[in-house]
């Protein structure tokens, strides 16, 4: 078994285990379908601090908490953390976990970044690198509202297209065992530009990059969908679903039974008013933590592709023109 | 070389254009209809409130032009504070432009910053960001303004009006 696959994938060889994992979202998320599966539910958007940087970073912070003290372990046994989050600079993660007192690789991936932590923290596991480390992720209404669109008591219209970001941080440690999931795979994904400029329809600017990492990852193990009891990707939401489905069929994959969208799972989309789903770092990670990993745990899914997606824009390169390319990056996750 | 190169680049352009095409039939959009009908009535609802303030104005005794003002004060205020209350973003989520286009969207365009970036301090938060959303509004609001008198004064000089 090689550990270089195809032309862009991993297997592990000692697949690292995913030893805990936390969740704590905001009042929206836990009155969605996933509601009673999160760790924690923050009914003040504030968290007690001053400013939504701050209750971001607070989220982290929590999560990270949360999940040390589920695996067990004193913080001392984590020797790296993989971080990040949608806000300049990653301002929520090293505030926010600055006090850990733990080495951090701050990661930026937009709203794929839990599938990116993942991955180099596997990556770190596998090569013998540290025994546990953590990766985690976050994001906030206030604060990506606030930094990508406008202040939140403008009034305003938003398109049918249009997701809404999650608030909720989601953090898991990884260790070489324990825990009954594993990561036995990845595929990282390449930036897929596909000249979309709507930054509101960030489900058409994602898809193609979610299609080009899926049909990479099967071409490169030589599977079918069908080997994995789902395909889950980040936030592509129901628009940026139907264009997945039908660009893998183009490339001779059929998604359509095995598809799921942690955008689409975390909110009701008829009574939350959220339009075309849910978005943001901590989207794909809490519903990972809450939703995808017990069922795996449980054995009631074998293996599943995980494939958080990102939106690469910022307010500059889109008020400059440039349209708004995607990335994912896919992840093996069995049960063990 | 030079050539295969512009081949690719010209498959990579049509490429993006008909995936623009196609996620354009397959985004949904609102209603145009039901979102006309209910910007008519925001709006003509937010307009009657602006003649009741301006009539009440003139009963009272005020000439037509201190009562337009009172009217366009009073309409700011009500919209700066419901945005306060955040309650104006739910009305201009349902009414659309019927809430954005008169006086009362610019002030909540206004307010909406100065509520939001107040944590950023009182000169490089609500001083520089304040407006953020009006500002162009305001920027070529005066210049289309001055243009126009400028237009109109060429004229007078000319003799043609």
């Amino acid at each position: 078994m090689e550990t270089i696959v195809g032309k862009q994938s991993i297997q592990f060889q000692k697949a690292p285990h995913i030893v805990s994992a936390a969740s704590i979202v905001g009042k929206k998320e836990g009155e969605g379908p996933l509601g009673k599966l999160f760790d924690r539910i923050e009914e003040d958007p504030m968290l007690g601090q001053n400013t939504w940087e701050e209750a971001e970073s607070a989220l982290q912070k929590q999560a990270a908490q949360l999940a040390i003290e589920k695996a067990g372990s004193d913080c001392s046994l984590v020797r790296y953390l993989f971080a990040g989050d949608l806000l300049g600079q990653l301002i929520a993660t090293s505030f926010g976990l600055m006090d850990l007192k733990i080495p951090l690789f701050g990661l930026y991936g937009a709203c794929s970044t839990i599938g990116e932590a993942l991955m180099l923290a596997a990556m770190t596991v596998q090569g013998g690198y540290s025994d546990s480390v953590m990766a985690l992720t976050s994001s906030h209404f206030g604060s990506a509202e606030k930094q990508f669109r406008f202040p939140l008591e403008y009034g305003g219209q938003r398109p049918l297209a249009a997701t809404w970001t999650v608030t909720g941080s989601g953090a898991f440690v990884l260790a070489p065992a324990g825990g009954k999931a594993r990561i036995s795979g990845a595929t990282p994904g390449k930036v897929v530009d596909y000249g979309v400029k709507d930054s509101m329809n960030m489900g058409a600017c994602m898809a193609p990059a979610a299609c080009d990492t899926i049909c990479s990852h099967l071409d490169d193990f030589g599977r079918k969908p069908s080997d994995y009891d789902a395909v889950i990707t980040g936030d592509l939401g129901s628009v940026g679903q139907a264009i997945l489905i039908d660009l893998a069929r183009e490339r001779g994959y059929d998604l359509s039974g095995r598809h799921l969208d942690c955008g689409m799972l975390i909110y009701d989309s008829q009574t939350q008013d959220t339009h075309a789903g849910g978005s943001g770092c901590g989207c794909s990670a809490v519903t990972l933590a809450a939703h995808i990993l017990p069922k795996i745990e449980q054995g009631q899914w074998k293996r599943v592709l995980f494939v958080p997606t990102g939106a690469l824009l910022s307010t500059v390169s889109f008020n400059e023109g440039q349209s708004v390319p995607g990335i994912a990056h896919a992840l093996v996750i069995e049960h063990c | 070389m030079k050539e295969t190169e512009t081949i690719k680049e010209m498959a990579e352009q049509e490429k993006k254009q008909k995936y623009n095409e196609y996620v354009k039939q397959v985004t949904p959009t609102h209603s145009l209809g039901a979102q006309l009908a209910k910007a008519f009535l925001v709006g003509g609802l937010i307009c009657c409130l602006g003649q009741a303030f301006l009539n009440y104005a003139k009963s009272l005794g005020l000439d037509q032009k201190t009562a337009g003002s009172w009217c366009s004060m009073l309409l700011v205020l009500l919209s700066v504070f419901l945005t306060g209350l955040n309650i104006f973003p739910g009305i201009a989520k349902w009414g659309g432009a019927g809430a954005l286009v008169p006086i009362t969207g610019f002030a909540n365009s206004v307010a909406a910053p100065a509520i939001e970036y107040q944590k950023e301090g009182q000169v490089f938060g609500i001083g520089c960001k304040i407006f953020t959303i009006a500002g162009p509004v305001i920027l070529y609001g005066i210049f289309t303004s001055w243009l126009l008198g400028l237009i109109y004064w060429v004229l007078k000089m000319t003799g043609v009006v």
